[in-house]
């Protein structure tokens, strides 16, 4: 998993970019936490364009930053999502609780 | 049920070896035509029940995980995920959505995704002894583009 960003004014943007599982979860909670302590956004987007693979790992994962963006008094969605993640999203019901986009 | 075809494999509880389970089983399952949507279910399913064995039957250990993959007639994959791990006291609780006992390492969703990405699952353990997980899912038959 490789994890970039950019911050486009208030908004931080954050890509994953490979395959979300257990295995690479831990890894990726802490890159998302220290990006968002750090930039301090008002926002956040996690862009899923080039994320292949996510199961219910990723879910936590989402959850997570929702959690830390959100006590910030900010907002986080999810963009750019392929099909099998976003099979997964719609079994786990988040979407009541975050928005997203599918991939075009 | 006859079985056309069969694959066997052991691995130990490491998380480098979710991707490569859910690969190998990806590999497996193509020899049935699926289409992008299907596989991407089974590799979920996959990694559900295997991340399960490294996360909950071995929390603190490396145990083995034992898989087994076969084809039955009428175009049917099923997967059989297995651990000697410490077993599951209460399935029906277990397979209850949001239900974990991993805090927020983990969503709970793990067998409510097994359960609406596969047509079949069984759960079958027994505390301190292990937990065996079968799925199957019908592979559809797709008119060939030549
Ligand atoms: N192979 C297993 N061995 C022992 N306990 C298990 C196993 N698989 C699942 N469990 C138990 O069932 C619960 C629910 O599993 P699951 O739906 O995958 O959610 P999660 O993995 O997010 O906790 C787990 O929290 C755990 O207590
Ligand atoms: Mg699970």
């Amino acid at each position: 998993m490789k994890v970039t960003w950019q911050k486009k004014k208030n908004k931080l943007y954050i890509y994953l970019n490979g395959e979300l599982d257990h295995h690479e979860a831990g890894e990726t909670v802490k890159r998302i936490e220290e990006l968002i302590e750090r930039e301090t956004p008002r926002d956040c987007v996690i862009d899923l364009e080039n994320l292949g693979f996510m199961d219910s790992s990723g879910i936590a994962v989402i959850l997570k930053a929702y959690r830390q963006i959100s006590a910030m008094g900010g907002r986080l969605c999810i963009e750019n999502v392929q099909q099998q993640p976003m099979r997964v999203l719609d079994a786990s019901g988040i979407e009541r609780i975050i928005g997203f986009t599918a991939l075009k | 049920m006859k079985e056309k075809n069969v694959l066997k494999m052991e691995f130990p509880s490491l998380s480098a070896n979710e991707g490569l389970s859910r690969g190998v089983v990806s590999v497996f399952a193509s020899q049935l035509d699926p289409t992008l949507s299907e596989l991407g279910d089974i590799k979920t399913a996959v990694s559900e029940a295997v991340t399960n064995c490294i996360v909950h039957a071995y929390p603190d250990c490396i145990g083995m995980i034992y898989l087994r993959c076969r084809i039955l007639e009428g175009d049917e994959l099923e997967i059989t995920v297995k651990d000697k791990g410490r077993g599951i006291k209460d399935v029906k609780k277990a397979r209850e959505p949001l239900f974990t006992t991993g805090g927020s390492d983990r969503s709970g969703m793990g067998f409510t995704i097994m359960e609406s990405f596969m047509d079949y699952i069984r759960v079958r353990s027994k505390e301190n002894v292990g937990t065996t997980v079968t799925m199957r899912r019908k592979i559809e038959k797709r008119a060939s583009v030549k």
